[in-house]
């Protein structure tokens, strides 16, 4: 063969292959073993979750949001929940404050937890996983426990939460903690210590600060290349303000400084959900747990079988759900994966005239060209694994 | 402007809310005297800032929003776009950036029709990319000087833009797998309710729909 008929292979990654994390097709132009351009094909998941959203009432509207982001539920409820009560001036109670911002802990925990693992898995370790689902499953059951549901919870609603948490499971999350940090111990042991991590994970798809921001990356990607933003901190919403915490930050921008977060991001999480515990149990934490104004949060049970105000209010939230005044707002949380924001219109009506759900994996997932260009195949997988990819979130 | 320390690194941190319609309002009318005719209009609502840009010069207020220190707009956020069949130039292309030193957000937004392309952001910002095969796709939205503007998130061979509002929910084809066929073939949409859309709107309040009988009161 003569010198001029030699051309780049191109490979399909995908879109079933247990490292795609989901339903990515990559189409990946290699020059021997050396990525030269990848193209990542989305959409596979899509189900047009905007669309249905125009087409739904506010309250109708929240269950789509934990089928986004299905590893951390919770968090994208809460973006689309802080986006309507801004709009329509809704105040939220101390207690679901408290609750809230103790649930959001609990799925950045699920989040982190699966992440950490299956980057441990993508570059060949197979017990780490086992260790994390262990906790995961744990988490799951309070999600449950508070819910009903384990995964699809619909569990934050406009002006608070659904329901109040039994004592015991409060009880329960606060006994959970210190077992868990030995756990985070055992995998800092097995996973970040390990010789074979560090050799896969060192030194790869490295991101710098400017890059960072123009491509617009959020939440751990941003801190691994060492800028320290973090919104629960900087533009502090529910609970976040009066909590001690700290934000890690990288030094190297790669790959293995950005799991170094995500291992140190959930003992600060444990530390705010302790803190969320004790909280809840003082007398300033008790009270209502959802907003008082029967407007927007249904009445309790027991109530409409009392006051005739209530079942009206019950009967009119659940056929024509609420209005909301116009305007349009962009909220945004902190959630496990960086910035997760809903930019909401509304005309006025019972429904939202548009709500662009901005999901961070999707900023994220588009920089696969520039981070793998130069790599080898094998740190494909690797990339991918560092940028926390959720398709749900992605293809929406 | 409060400075709290962490790990020894000082975040600023000012609370959105309480940061003040003044902060915005400065900001605002600064951008809006910087950029002059470019700026057609600007408001601030529900303690956020919007620019309304012309579509031409759109690449040119990115840049100046990015680059000029007192604005450091460098934040890439979000692309997307809005429509509102009933205007002339019905499509808003939004653009949301961010900038951290200031702790401020910021929206742009640019009209369209369905002609009309918008210039790309992808020199100021190259994360604009996706974002703009988004908008593309969901309500075609031409971007000018955009290297690849393919559909991004609906099926290969997809026809329409579905986030348009004349795109009905249901859409128009739906698929299955045919056992003769060995293959995953493509039918237009039967179903077999009719699709129900409640107008809830209050007849007491703001309705403009006609009602039986209405017609002959102007006859």
């Amino acid at each position: 063969m003569s010198e001029h008929n030699i051309r780049n292979f191109s490979i399909n990654f995908g879109p079933q292959h247990p490292a795609a994390h989901g339903v990515l097709r990559l189409v990946l132009e290699l020059d021997g073993e050396v990525v030269e351009r990848v193209d990542p094909h989305i959409g596979l998941l899509h189900r047009g979750t905007e669309k249905l959203i125009e087409h739904k009432t506010y309250l109708q509207a929240t269950p789509y949001f934990d089928r986004l982001d299905y590893v951390s539920p919770m968090n994208q409820e809460h973006a689309f929940c802080l986006a309507i009560e801004r709009l329509a001036g809704i105040e939220v109670p101390r207690r679901a404050q408290l609750i809230r911002t103790l649930f959001c802990e609990i799925g950045r925990l699920l989040s982190h937890l699966l992440n950490v693992t299956t980057q441990a898995m993508d570059v060949g370790a197979l017990t780490p996983p086992l260790w994390g689902f262990e906790e995961r499953e744990k988490l799951m059951i309070f999600y449950e426990r508070a819910s009903g549901a384990r995964l699809h919870a619909n569990y934050f609603r406009p002006g608070g939460v659904h329901q109040d948490l039994p004592p015991a499971l409060i009880d329960d999350i606060e006994a959970f903690c210190d077992p868990f940090l030995q756990v985070v111990d055992d995998l800092d042991n097995l996973v970040m210590a390990n010789r074979i991590f560090k050799q896969r994970n060192v030194d790869i798809g490295i991101v710098s600060v400017d890059e960072a921001m123009a491509w617009g990356f959020s939440g751990v990607m941003v801190r691994g290349s060492g800028i320290p933003w973090d919104l629960r901190k900087s533009q502090p919403y529910e609970a976040y303000e009066e909590m001690e915490f700290d934000i890690p930050v990288g030094k190297n921008g790669d790959t293995y400084d950005r799991q170094v977060i995500r291992m140190e991001e959930m003992r600060e999480s444990v530390k705010i959900m302790r803190q969320c515990c004790a909280k809840l149990r003082e007398p300033a934490g008790q009270g209502p747990i959802a907003s008082i104004d029967g407007k927007f949060a249904p009445p309790p049970r027991r109530e409409m079988k009392r006051s005739m105000e209530a079942l009206i209010h019950h009967f009119k939230l659940y056929t024509e759900g609420f209005h909301v005044p116009e305007g349009e707002v962009y909220a945004a949380v902190e959630a496990p994966k960086g910035e997760f924001g809903v930019y909401l219109v509304s005309d006025g009506t019972n429904k939202p005239y548009r709500c662009k759900i901005r999901a961070p994996g999707f900023a994220h997932l588009q920089a696969m060209d520039w981070m793998c260009r130069g790599h080898l195949l094998a740190d494909v997988s690797c990339v991918l694994g560092t940028l926390d990819i959720v398709f749900g979130e992605v293809d929406r | 402007m409060e400075a709290i320390t962490t790990n020894g690194i000082t975040l600023r941190r000012t609370v959105a809310a309480a940061q003040g319609e003044d902060a915005l309002r400065a900001m605002g009318e600064r951008i809006a005297g910087a950029l002059g005719p470019a700026v057609t209009d600007w408001s601030i609502a529900y303690g956020e800032l919007t620019l309304i840009v012309q579509g031409s010069d759109i690449v040119y207020a990115l840049t100046y929003l990015r680059d000029d220190p007192a604005c450091a707009f460098r934040c890439f956020i979000d692309i997307c776009g809005a429509d509102y069949p009933q205007r002339a130039r019905r499509f808003d292309v939004v653009y949301h950036l961010l900038s951290l030193r200031h702790n401020m957000r910021v929206r742009v937004k640019v009209q369209t029709d369905a002609a009309t392309p918008v210039p790309s952001a992808i020199p100021v910002f190259p994360a604009a990319n996706w974002f703009e095969r988004e908008t593309y796709d969901l309500y075609g939205i031409l971007f000018s000087g955009h290297p690849d503007l393919r559909r991004l998130l609906t099926d290969y061979g997809f026809e329409g833009h579905p986030l348009r509002k004349d795109f009905p929910l249901t859409g128009f084809v739906e698929v299955r797998y045919d056992q003769d066929e060995a293959r995953v073939v493509y039918e237009p949409v039967k179903l077999t309710q009719e699709f129900r859309n409640f107008d809830f709107l209050s007849p007491w309040e703001g309705t403009d729909y006609v009602l039986p009988g209405d017609e002959k009161k102007s006859s």
